[in-house]
């Protein structure tokens, strides 16, 4: 009786609109501006993390010039929703494209992201005739926050780990009334949207990435554990394995959050704690974001930076967002077995590049592949024009 | 020119007395910060599994706030003599308490992480003044303890260079200027390293050590063991007790992984007080026995015990300058060191590993003493003073002319 009513109203779809107190505001900003900071780094280099120069100008700028209420009205500019999936409250964003024949695309963020890393990409999607392309190009969007992420729920048990986050995404496409779509993903997003392809599920035809999981098994446990590389590589392929090698050596904060997520009381507390946490995600990105404060014009501003800072602290999402290291079981990057259409973009300075000789292994329906000039690991939000551009030739061929 | 730069060079090798005096405002500025700490959700797990549970740091939170007293520590502190001096450029503060008894052994005590000196003052007592504390004075000791580079009241280093090889000579220039000439030194956790590393230094005047954190594991099988590999056939029943402990351990270190690799990053702790105490209690062997002193049950710590400790890390903001002493290390912690003098080693059942007798005589060909004790873990000293003041006394007694 009450579980009929519940699951009756649980599918539900409901309006959602952004709207932090101006008390929280005002609270996470008298936290920056009473920020202890800790001694300049030993070092004149990235080495030992995000260094002291680049987190006083962000505690300086954060806690006096940034806006929120910019961000959250960018968030408010699309139609946002709630819906409840599989006992969680999921978040999403949902524009939809005037456009009738649009392909509808689920857009998956990673960690440290969540939908605000997606924002750019949505207006060029979905009215492609105003960003350089044909009505043929255009896309139905539906960007969802990850369980633990952003707005939507937090788990209270275990056992929300990509696999179940797919399956949800899935049932999230059907309730909004898609049977054709595709799906996209960078980071956490790219194996979620590898492990959707996995699942039996007529209505996704394809997928796109921009962090393939094409990495060979047993070369991904040999860079994991740090083994030399096999002699019969290719040129590109031994850049891939040295790229991957350099990313199991620099990503402690992945281990620690898959260990001892709630031990993070820090990042609960401390919004800049918070935000150094969030921009040490790898070494070029870091940098990247260090030159983007000394005031070099990069794919991400300080305001893109703050945004997702912002969202991540108004939402007390430290910890929660940590949480799917712990639940996640299976390699980021070695191949998943997807049989189905897929596009795969390479960003150079996403964590390793991908050889198109694995992509062909791991992807046996590559559709598109392609090597971009420019960006990384956060590519629709620092390149979201070549971004766009990779979304649209990349599913071309799917459209009828 | 020549005359500044020996004023330079004279200056810094005084001996300054230090007073540890952390002001008002300070210490209200701690208070207010633990009371306004933002929570994250509670686990979505019943155990341990994914770090300190919320209820134990609301626990600690609220003891912090509102019973603890930082003047108490703070007078434990002064009620010994506290020094500063500068050794190779950086500021040393240590304790220097001198035995009433003339032939006392003057001995060099290292303290780890994530804990300081403050963990170590129940042991000053019964060492140098043995007679009162169940010993004769043939047991007397005159001690110094020292804080880390990075640690407590000693300078922070604004250079790298400074690993565990490096605090090693730095502790017997110390010791030296102190005009001692024969002396013996002790430690666990990093300071058991440091130790290893003075002693394999073998500066003149360091006749023996002893550890509670030894570095016996032979490398070849610390290699299996951090590789997942399965182990060589023919292990004793101890050895094999050793590296199952070992097995374990390995897997639980991500925070001396994190900090070997990102200790900047670590801002949070700067600034969080409650996050900062949290990253310190998790500590994987006895996160247990942590959340039993929190919740006020016996223990052999108390929780002012774990406050002291926190609150000296927090009031000297070195969370992140003692995170970089996992940075600085290039030694393996547990292989051996090369340590060719006399050495005393005390087991302690709780100890990360209990080192089998069999691997600490190959490591540490002068065993002059090897017992394994009934009960403690691996911060021995601040938890059963008692049994390691026995240790200590009963350990060197061979080197007591």
């Amino acid at each position: 009786m009450n579980a009929q009513q519940g699951s009756a109203s649980s599918a539900e779809i409901r309006p959602f609109h952004v709207e932090v107190p101006e008390a929280e505001v005002a609270d996470m900003r008298r936290r920056i501006k009473a920020t202890r900071l800790p001694e300049k780094e030993p070092v004149a280099d990235f080495s030992q993390g995000v260094p002291f120069a680049t987190i006083d100008k962000l505690t300086r700028y954060w806690g006096t010039e940034y806006n929120w209420r910019k961000a959250e009205a960018k968030l408010n500019a699309f139609p946002n929703f709630l819906t409840e999936i599989d006992g969680l409250d999921i978040h999403f964003v949902h524009a939809r494209s005037k456009h009738k024949n649009a392909l509808p695309v689920l857009v998956a963020h990673g960690w440290p992201g969540s939908v605000i890393e997606q924002l750019k990409i949505i207006e060029p999607l979905i009215n492609p005739t105003a960003f350089g392309g044909t009505e043929a190009d255009a896309f139905h969007v539906v960007v969802p926050d990850m369980p633990g992420y952003g707005y939507s729920g937090k788990p209270t048990a275990t056992g929300w780990g990509p696999e179940r986050i797919a399956r949800a995404y899935a049932v999230l496409m059907k309730r909004l009334g898609y049977t054709r779509y595709v799906a996209q993903g960078g980071d956490w997003g790219a194996v979620v949207v590898d492990l959707m392809a996995l699942q039996d599920n007529p209505d996704l035809i394809g997928i796109h990435t921009n962090m393939a999981g094409a990495v060979p098994p047993e070369i991904d446990k040999a860079a994991f554990g740090g083994a030399p590389p096999p002699a019969d590589l290719s040129a590109e392929e031994k850049v891939a394995y040295d790229m991957l090698a350099f990313t199991y050596k620099n990503v402690q904060y992945a281990f620690y959050m898959a260990s001892r997520p709630q031990t993070l009381y820090a990042i609960a507390d401390s919004p800049v704690g918070l935000a150094a946490w969030l921009l040490d995600h790898d070494p070029r990105s870091l940098e990247m974001i260090a030159r983007s404060f000394d005031g070099v014009p990069e794919g991400l501003t300080p305001d893109d930076v703050l945004d997702n800072c912002s969202y991540f602290w108004l939402t007390n999402t430290g910890v929660s967002s940590s949480r799917l290291y712990r639940e996640n079981a299976i390699s980021y990057f070695a191949t998943k077995g997807v049989k189905i259409p897929t596009a795969i973009s390479v960003f150079p300075d996403e964590l390793y590049r991908v050889p198109r000789s694995w992509a062909e292994k791991a992807y046996p329906k590559l559709i598109h592949f392609n090597k971009l000039p420019k960006g990384g690991h956060f590519a629709a939000w620092e390149q979201p024009k070549f971004f766009t551009e990779e979304l649209r030739a990349g599913f071309k061929s799917l459209r009828s | 020119m020549k005359a500044i730069a020996e004023q330079i060079n004279s200056t810094p090798s005084a001996v300054r007395p230090f007073r540890v005096e952390v002001s008002e405002a300070d210490l209200s500025d701690l208070r207010q910060r633990i009371k306004a700490t933002r929570m994250p959700e509670k686990e979505p797990v019943a155990d341990l599994s994914q770090g300190v549970p919320l209820s134990t740091i609301e626990k600690l939170r609220r003891y912090w706030a509102n019973e603890y007293d930082w003047r108490k520590c703070e007078a434990t502190l002064n009620a010994v003599p506290n020094f500063v001096t500068e050794i190779d450029g950086l500021d040393i503060h240590f304790i220097h308490v001198r035995s009433k008894h003339e032939n006392a052994l003057p001995i060099i005590v290292t303290h780890g992480w994530p804990y300081s000196v403050a963990a170590l003052l129940k042991i000053i007592e019964p060492l140098t003044n043995p007679t009162a504390h169940g010993g004769t004075a043939s047991d007397a000791f005159h001690v110094v303890m020292p804080s880390i580079p990075g640690y407590g009241f000693s300078g922070k280093p604004a250079s790298t260079g400074w690993g565990p090889e490096r605090i090693g000579r730095a502790w017997a220039v110390l010791m030296n200027r102190l005009s001692y000439t024969r002396y013996v030194a002790q430690g666990g956790d990093w300071g058991a390293i440091i130790t290893d590393l003075m002693a394999a230094q073998a500066p003149p005047g360091l006749i023996g050590m002893h550890t509670n954190m030894p570095g016996v594991v032979p490398p070849e099988i610390d290699k299996l063991l951090w590789a997942g590999s399965p182990l060589p056939t023919g292990l004793s029943a101890n050895e094999k007790l050793a590296c199952d402990m070992l097995a374990v351990a390995y897997k639980k270190v991500h925070y001396a992984f994190y900090m070997a690799s990102r200790p900047q990053t670590l801002y949070g702790i700067a600034d969080s007080p409650v996050g900062l105490a949290a990253w310190m209690v998790d500590f994987p062997f006895g996160l247990d026995m942590m959340v039993r002193i929190i919740d006020g049950l016996p223990e052999s710590l108390t929780r002012d015990d774990l406050l002291d400790n926190c609150t000296l890390y927090w009031l000297t903001n070195t969370g992140v300058s003692s995170s970089r002493l996992y940075r600085e290390n290039t030694f393996n912690y547990f292989s051996p060191k090369g340590v060719n003098i006399p050495v005393a080693v005390s087991v302690f059942p709780d100890e990360i590993y209990q080192a089998p007798r069999s691997w600490a005589e190959k490591a540490y060909p002068k065993l002059i003493h090897y017992k394994r004790v009934a009960k403690g873990g691996h911060f021995a000293a601040w938890e059963q003073p008692t049994i390691f003041t026995e240790e200590v006394r009963a350990g060197f007694r061979p080197l007591r002319a």
